[in-house]
């Protein structure tokens, strides 16, 4: 198809089902994360806060790494999941969705922090005057006021996990059909003579899946601000 | 029925007041930094007093010696804050309705048509806050707070940002409410305000209680004038408009006697608030005669505080009602002014406006 070998195309969907599937499991992470970050008054938050940002800051290679260590088969937490739930990270697409959740959570968080720290608690103390419990003046205050940084922080983290290379090939290899998410295939491409003219393809849906993102993402969240600041219901 | 009682050290600053209100409108005045709003967001709940008790009707809220501190979404405290604090996502009526859901089945109250059509927010229900003016926001701010059926509301200088025109689409309200017998706590810096309003006024000062009890005995207290301020310490007497005259001028009668004012407003047969500023009142011991003023009434003086600069409050009984006039101590000298001696004051007709007429 167009000069792209079919199992190319398997890494773009594979890619996006990775992304899809590493935002949706790390979004309510990333909220609890952002939440006690912005608002909590707990010790040791800067352990929190170091450890969320670990993976911003090491080699993508070394997060790999300690994935493997921890979440492999033989890992403290891949063991244990794979006895306990048959869930198998290794080498598996899972693992590179699980690698994509991880290097993509410091995004999300700084945007979603950037967020709550913008919403006046005045208008959380209003709700509590009026009866509202926390957590009712949590899902019907705090989250839809939040909600143009939780878009801002889901895209970038969607963004990250369709690039993200180093951690998920150190993590999960680049198997095709299984771990071959879409920079691994450029890279494969790129190892074979010929394989250029699909590489430069696949670099360009590459591209145009990043535009999409950030479109979108700005399409959004100026349909949200109306929402949330407008004049009209 | 409210008491409260605080103690609380914040920033080397020390709150310690105590009082109790009967119910009606319990006004807690003072100049900034005296520690209003301290006391409210006690009320509230959102912030824990170092020590104190508050109960509202018959509901301890707060008694730390028990060690009962309820939350704020279960103390039931309808507050409207200064800055209205809409919520900017929702339309009006989801505002509005926001603390219904939550209101206990049995709680009473008026209805969402009822509270949309007395303040007159009708037209604002499918618009948002942003799209507000500042007295429609204060409107739709009260409208919430009382929707969640509160057994107490909070009013924290709801006026205070509003000009003069808007201040009175929302006074009348205000009294309508006190009236239907709904307690309320009202902050507020301005005397127009708390003349108009009060049945209990608590006067703030540095953290502590300078004077609390009905209303009129307050604000016709010579020692707490100065409190007020010279332009606006005034008492408020009673009055029943009688009727309206060709030129345009209202007939009431007090208790001392027939007065003449313009602006009044109401039927026939109504009660009045008149506010009275000291600095507007003439003493005389005799009736005065070829005189502009139309108001003259018979009083006794009942007490006399001298202030600075050779100034001095008067206080004089006319009838039911005392008043506060401000005038020199070489006047009081001359006329040998004393508790006991009668005199006749006089009041300009045109002095009195309508920001000092309350229902």
């Amino acid at each position: 198809m167009n000069g792209i070998p079919p199992e190319a195309w398997g890494a773009v969907f594979l890619s996006l089902k990775v992304a899809a599937v590493a935002v949706a499991f790390s979004l309510p992470l990333g909220i609890a994360a952002a939440m006690a970050l912005a608002r909590g008054r707990m010790p040791g938050l800067w352990l929190l806060n170091a450890l969320v940002h670990l993976p911003l800051i090491l080699p993508p290679v070394v997060t790999g790494y300690f994935l493997l260590l921890v979440f492999g088969r033989k890992g403290a937490v891949g063991a244990f999941l794979e006895q306990a739930f048959g869930l198998i990270f290794a080498f598996r697409w899972t693992g590179a969705a699980l690698a994509a959740a991880v290097m993509g959570f410091p995004l999300m968080v700084r945007a979603i922090r950037l967020a709550i720290e913008a919403v006046d608690p005045g208008l959380e103390q209003a709700a509590a005057t009026l009866g509202a419990s926390r957590i009712w003046t949590f899902v019907t205050i705090t989250l839809p006021l939040m909600l143009p940084g939780i878009i801002a922080g889901a895209i970038l983290a969607f963004a990250k996990a369709m690039g993200e290379f180093g951690a998920t090939i150190t993590f999960v290899s680049n198997i095709p059909g299984q771990t071959q998410t879409l920079p691994s295939a450029i890279y494969a491409l790129l190892q074979v003579p010929g394989g250029e003219a699909a590489a430069a393809r696949l670099a360009a849906i590459s591209v145009a899946v990043a535009l999409a993102a950030v479109l979108g993402s700005e399409v959004l969240s100026r349909a949200v601000a109306r929402r949330i600041g407008g004049r009209d219901a | 029925m409210l008491e409260i009682a605080l103690q609380h050290e914040f920033g080397g600053f020390a709150l310690d007041i105590a009082f109790s209100a009967p119910g009606g409108v319990t006004a807690l005045f003072g100049a900034s930094g005296a520690g209003k709003t301290t006391v409210v967001n006690a009320v509230a709940g959102l912030m824990q007093p170092d020590r104190g008790r508050v109960v509202a009707q018959g509901e301890v809220l707060l008694d730390t010696a028990a060690g009962l501190c309820l939350p704020p979404h279960r103390r039931r405290v309808g507050y409207v804050f200064q800055d209205h604090r809409l919520f900017p996502h929702l339309s009006v009526r989801g505002n509005l309705t926001y603390g219904t859901r939550f209101a206990p089945r049995g709680a009473t109250g008026p209805g969402f048509d009822q509270v949309v059509e007395m303040l007159g927010i009708g037209a604002l229900l499918g618009r948002r806050p942003g799209a507000l003016s500042g007295g429609e926001k204060a409107r739709v701010a009260i409208g919430r707070a009382l929707l969640s059926r509160p057994r107490l509301l909070l009013l924290d200088e709801p006026l205070a940002a509003l000009d003069a025109p808007r201040r009175e689409e929302i006074l009348p309200f205000l009294e309508r409410l006190r009236d239907a017998g709904m307690p309320v706590l009202y902050v507020s810096h301005s005397v127009a305000e708390v003349a108009r309003l009060a049945s209990t006024l608590v006067v703030l000062g540095g953290g502590r209680v300078l004077a609390a009890g009905p209303a009129a005995e307050v604000l016709a207290d010579p020692a707490l004038a100065a409190q007020f301020g010279a332009q606006e310490a005034g008492a408020v007497i009673h009055a029943r408009l009688i009727a309206r005259e060709d030129d345009g001028l209202a007939h009431l009668e007090t208790g001392a006697g027939p007065i003449w004012l313009p602006d009044a407003p109401g039927q026939p047969g109504e009660e009045l608030r008149v506010r009275i500023h000291a600095s507007d009142v003439i003493l005389s011991r005799h009736r005065p005669e070829g005189l502009s003023a139309l108001n003259i009434l018979p009083g006794v003086v009942t007490r006399i505080a001298p202030d600075a600069g050779g100034r001095a409050w008067v206080q004089v009984r006319l009838g039911q009602d005392s008043i506060l006039a401000r005038i020199t101590q070489r006047s009081v000298a001359a006329l040998g002014l004393a508790p006991g001696v009668e005199c006749f004051a006089v009041l300009k007709s045109v002095a009195v406006t309508r920001d000092d007429l309350g229902h």
